[in-house]
């Protein structure tokens, strides 16, 4: 068992969720309550045998905060296998907030991100998949995310992933069997069905494959950035995506010289978006800074919003922009639908596809633009409850699955003996085997390091 | 009355395939040996199939020669046939079986010890075993005798407390009719050592003159023999055809008619047999669907008319073997000479040893083959030769020898019985590699013969002859890539003979090598500078052009398992008091004691978050010793 001192977070998605929970974790997490949380019943935290639920409320001096549910678990039952202090307040990230600091104030230390699972795996009460998945569900921000998380804890990737590898196994143990046993007149799989199982496999792999962008899209967002020449309305359009005042918008050309940048949920697509600074020559040196980091915002956005005046004709930064989009997921919006037309939009349309218009100002189009981010990110027929990658790792998996497949069907193509296709068969199970944390390899162990700070 | 009559650096008990080895390669490397056998007439016996090799088999023995064992010179030397098992399936599972003369092979052995310097051959049964406050270890005779010795190595095979059974008969036997080990077993029993019942069995053997051969189909040998030692210089020869023969419906009936005078049915043995090698009674049960199995009949040496009958062994009573025999075609008129009979016996659980197979609680005890859970003559040949191997360099203070599993089936073999342990007799098998593309029995001097250099097995003589051979390889590997050949009528002419695409600029041997459809063989024509060099040589340069790209896939991989296989944990880690480490992983790792985080990670058991707290614990220890 770890002997840790207490850590504290608010383990809630930020947010204005109906209830919020700050959980507090390690040997003194009931002692750190009780400093601020007065039960209606007046029993201390630190007499409950756990498994309980306190009702009272949480006061920062002598001030009531809020009215909130403490539930109590002792080590080693709890998540992280520590004691285990949750506090249930009501939702609001000012709220969750002010507690949260309450706590940090009464002893406990700040948890770093992952740090309640990396307990959790450190003191036995969880195995890498589902401290992966677990990983996952921390950062999934949206509802959809969290279900896509849950059901792979459910296990409905490892299910998948079972069912394409039973064929492979199949297929495995077959040509061991008629190599091992020469003598016993073990038939020969034919070239059809190896070809077959091969394939039909690949073909599984590839489709959780492509689910991955859109697994990411619902889990752990995506990169977004609002993209156009100075005061086209790139700050409206974010304020209007975000749902309050973001970025400041005035008249001045170059208002925004840094990126703002956002997470916002929408219809369950997850965009961290970047409002970048307007895209054009100048002698300001903090606001050419901000020009550069624009362009580098556009260079790894996954998904790009190109804003256009429509009030004024295209300048030459707006071709530079156009240009500039060339092999990006790009979504050309017409700001300013209210004014009257000055630009050709047959250039947009010819270059960057069908423009969507919209007022950032009135917020016509909202709901045009939601639509078309989720085409884009083919979300709206994503089913979240079926199987799906949502991780890095487990994209690396498949991804060695489906490349010792490729080779298998390579050497049957090219006529090489069966022992050149059994091992390319091995290699992939035992890629897929890792998936699902069978099988340890150092790559594995790269991640766990590379996710959790661990050592000295 | 006991007396004192010798002390020895290292004791083996048993001469049978493991312990022939073990004393060999423990007296070669200088220590002073005794190899104890219960009968000096079947030193190396061939107890079941008159044959050495098969799949996987075959490279166990090429293996075990490349490091300086043994057995594949004694196979060569009484060779009564030989074949390559599974061409056309890749060199990665081309096999080599010999059928052998297994009395001569026994002589061969014996002489082997007799003549070995620094080595014993004694027979006498024993009968006690026990460690002095010295240290060492003291081994009583059945006539009283008491021996001392540094290291003793328990090769035992199915000696060991043997019961054989025949039907409803059964009584205390070793294999072939030789007294079994009785007290041995109760001996190790009392210094704390668990041991378990096994079984195995073997086929009947009838007289050649029974034998309506001329109605069963010939199975010859090679023409091109391929002997098992890279350093034979002898002339292979066939001397006598197996026969293959097939059981039908009738044999069905009769077995099926006395199943319940099988003891294995009746559950009268409680040993665990080889799922690998089913007695006939077994495969007609359990696979029902099935009308016939075949049947080879091998002759057990040019101065016997004995066959052995492979594929049908059984432990039914002699009666119904008989019935069963005589209704399958060839053995219509056939006289039984000996009787199937299965044979249960002590055996040790794998997971006390240490990957140098020395136990893990008992300091200077060594275990080899069957004694170690293991099935058949080449697996006991190689932990016999490993074992024989660590008990000297324990004496001289030098660190084990532990072979990785990318670099042999020998370390294969040893990593599975020691990590996961055995519930039936271990059967080597060419699937249980994962890196069989690179473990084959053409390259096995090219994987080991530095290792038996180094350790001293392989002399200067051999090793530089083993020099020469890789010079001509790379040598003639160079060739190829200089060697164009234009795209003349001739060439395009064998091409789409042998259906690969034609050329139409120039193109290099090495290019056309690496075509699946084309061999040296087809070439030579046309290679006209092609130097006279070994068949071996070009077959290594060939296998090595075909198969570069699965080759270098797994061998990235032996590079990444690599990196896990040499960092250490030292045998006195307390897993208990490791943070994080599940409750399943605490006793498997308690128990086992991997040596290294590559063993862990194979222990069935130990997941990876289990092997990232290891890493975490060993970082953490590394950097509390700074």
């Amino acid at each position: 068992m770890t002997d840790l001192s207490a850590i504290a977070a608010i383990s809630t998605p930020l947010g204005t969720g109906g209830v919020g929970i700050i959980r507090i974790s390690g040997k003194n997490s009931t002692e750190i309550a009780d400093r601020i949380f007065v039960a209606a019943s007046s029993k201390k935290l630190t007499e409950s045998k756990g498994y309980r639920a306190h009702f009272g409320r949480i006061f920062d001096g002598e001030t009531p905060v809020d009215e909130v549910v403490c539930l109590v678990f002792r080590a080693p039952h709890s998540y992280t296998g520590e004691d285990v202090v949750e506090i249930n307040c009501h939702g609001g990230i000012f709220l969750m907030k002010k507690i949260l600091r309450l706590v940090l104030q009464n002893g406990a230390q700040p948890a770093a991100p992952g740090e309640f699972t990396k307990r959790a795996f450190l003191n036995g009460k969880l195995n890498l998949s589902e401290a992966e998945s677990v990983m996952t569900l921390i950062s999934a921000q949206g509802e959809q995310g969290a279900n896509a998380a849950f059901n792979q804890l459910e296990g409905k990737l490892s299910k998948k992933i079972e069912s394409i590898n039973s064929a492979l196994l199949d297929l495995a143990a077959h040509i061991a069997a008629w190599v091992d046993y020469p003598d016993d007149e073990i038939e020969e799989l034919g070239e059809n069905e190896l070809r077959n199982t091969i394939v039909n496999a690949d073909l599984e792999i590839c489709k959780l494959l492509s689910t991955f962008d859109s697994g990411m899209a619902v889990t752990s967002g995506v990169e977004a950035a609002i993209v156009g020449k100075p005061n086209v309305g790139k700050s409206t359009l974010m304020n209007l995506l975000t749902g309050f005042d973001r970025s400041i918008v005035t008249e001045i050309e170059g208002t925004t010289r840094d990126v703002v940048e956002e997470t916002v949920n929408l219809n369950g697509c997850i965009l961290r978006i970047s409002d970048t600074a307007g895209i054009r020559e100048t002698g300001d040196l903090v606001e050419k800074i901000g020009v550069e980091k624009s362009r580098k915002k556009l260079e790894r956005a996954a998904i790009v919003f190109a804003v256009f005046d429509q009030s004024k004709p295209l300048s030459d930064e707006d071709f530079e922009l156009i240009k500039d989009c060339r092999g990006k997921n790009v979504i050309p919006i017409i700001n300013k639908s209210d004014l009257d037309i000055q630009l050709d939009v047959g250039i947009i349309k010819e270059k960057l596809g069908e423009p969507l218009y919209i007022s950032a100002k009135s917020g016509d189009g909202y709901d045009e633009l939601c639509d078309r981010i989720a085409d884009l990110m083919r979300i709206k027929n994503f089913d979240t409850t079926s199987a799906m990658l949502v991780n890095e790792r487990q994209r690396q998996c498949c991804e060695k699955a489906d490349l010792a497949l490729k080779d298998a069907q390579n050497a049957l193509e090219l006529g090489l003996t069966p022992d050149a296709i059994g091992v390319c068969v091995d290699d992939a199970i035992a890629a897929l085997l890792e998936l699902t944390g069978q099988r340890a390899s150092e790559a594995v162990v790269d991640e766990v390091f590379r996710q959790f700070c661990v050592g000295k | 009355m006991e007396y004192f009559a010798k002390d020895y650096q290292v004791i083996v008990i048993g001469a049978g395939h493991a312990g022939i080895e073990a004393g060999l390669a423990a007296a070669r490397l200088g220590c002073e040996t005794c190899v104890f056998t219960i009968n000096l007439d079947w030193v190396g016996n061939m107890a079941c199939n008159p044959s050495i090799g098969g799949t996987s088999k075959g490279h166990l023995v090429r293996e075990i020669d490349a490091l300086g064992g043994e057995m594949g010179k004694a196979a060569d030397a009484n060779t009564l046939q030989s074949r390559i098992l599974n061409l056309g399936k890749g060199p990665a599972v081309h096999s080599l079986r010999a059928q052998i003369d297994r009395r001569l092979y026994s002589d061969y052995m014996k002489h082997a010890l007799e003549t070995q310097d620094g080595l014993d051959l004694r027979q006498a049964e024993i009968v006690d075993i026990r460690k002095l406050e010295s240290g060492k270890w003291q081994l009583k005779t059945h006539l009283e005798a008491v021996y001392t010795a540094d290291c003793v190595i328990l090769a035992t095979g199915t000696f060991l407390s043997g019961k054989v059974y025949v039907g409803d008969v059964s009584y205390e036997s070793g294999p072939d009719g030789m007294f079994p080990a009785k007290k041995l077993g109760e001996a190790l029993k009392n210094i704390g050592i668990p041991t378990r019942r096994f079984k195995t069995g073997t086929p009947s053997r009838v007289n050649k003159k029974t034998v309506n051969c001329e109605e069963l189909e010939i199975q010859n040998g090679d023409e091109r023999i391929v002997p098992f030692s890279f350093d034979n210089e002898l002339e292979i020869k066939n001397k006598l055809p197996c026969y293959v023969t097939y059981t039908n419906l009738e044999t069905k009936d009769v077995i099926l008619k006395n199943l319940h005078r099988s003891p294995l049915y009746s559950g009268k043995i409680d040993g665990k047999g080889p799922r690998y090698c089913p007695s006939i009674e077994d495969k007609i049960v359990r696979f029902a669907e099935k009308d016939r199995h075949q049947i080879f009949i091998e002759p057990c040496g040019e101065h016997t008319e004995e066959m052995y009958l492979q594929g049908l062994s059984s432990s039914l009573p002699e009666d119904v073997q008989l019935k069963f025999i005589r209704t399958i075609p060839g053995l219509e008129n056939a006289e039984l000479m000996r009787t199937a009979y299965a044979i249960e016996y002590d055996c040790v659980d794998p997971l006390a040893l240490k990957s140098s197979l020395e136990f893990l609680d008992y300091d200077g005890l060594f275990g080899a083959g069957q004694f170690n859970g293991s099935s058949g003559y080449e697996e006991a040949a190689a932990q016999g030769l490993v074992a024989g191997i660590n008990a000297a360099r324990k004496i001289k203070g030098q660190p084990p020898l532990i072979l990785e599993r990318s670099g042999s089936y020998i370390g294969t073999l040893i990593d599975d019985l020691v990590t996961k342990g055995c519930s039936d007799p271990y059967r080597m098998m060419t699937s249980r590699s994962e890196y069989r593309l690179l473990l084959r029995q053409d390259n096995a001097d090219r994987r080991l013969t530095p290792i038996g250099h180094e350790i001293g097995l392989i002399s200067d003589e051999r090793y530089g002859k083993f020099l020469k051979k890789l010079d001509l390889i790379a040598a003639e590997k160079e060739r190829t890539k200089k060697t164009v050949f234009s795209p003349t009528d001739e060439l395009n002419n064998i091409l789409v003979s042998r259906e690969t695409s034609r050329v139409t600029t120039g193109v290099r041997l090495c290019d056309l090598l690496k075509r699946p459809q084309i061999g040296y063989e087809c070439l030579t024509e046309l290679d006209k500078d092609r130097p006279d060099l070994p068949f071996e040589i070009f077959e290594q340069v060939e296998i090595d052009i075909k198969y570069e790209g699965y080759i270098k896939r797994q061998q990235a991989q032996v590079d990444e398992m690599h990196r896990l296989e040499v960092q250490t944990l030292s045998d006195d880690i307390d897993y208990n008091s490791i943070l994080g480490l599940r409750l399943e992983a605490r006793e498997k790792l308690s128990k086992i004691r991997p040596h290294s985080i590559g063993q862990a990670s194979r222990i069935s058991g130990v997941s990876p978050s289990d092997i990232s707290v290891l890493l975490i614990y060993l970082e953490k220890e590394r950097r509390n010793d700074k």
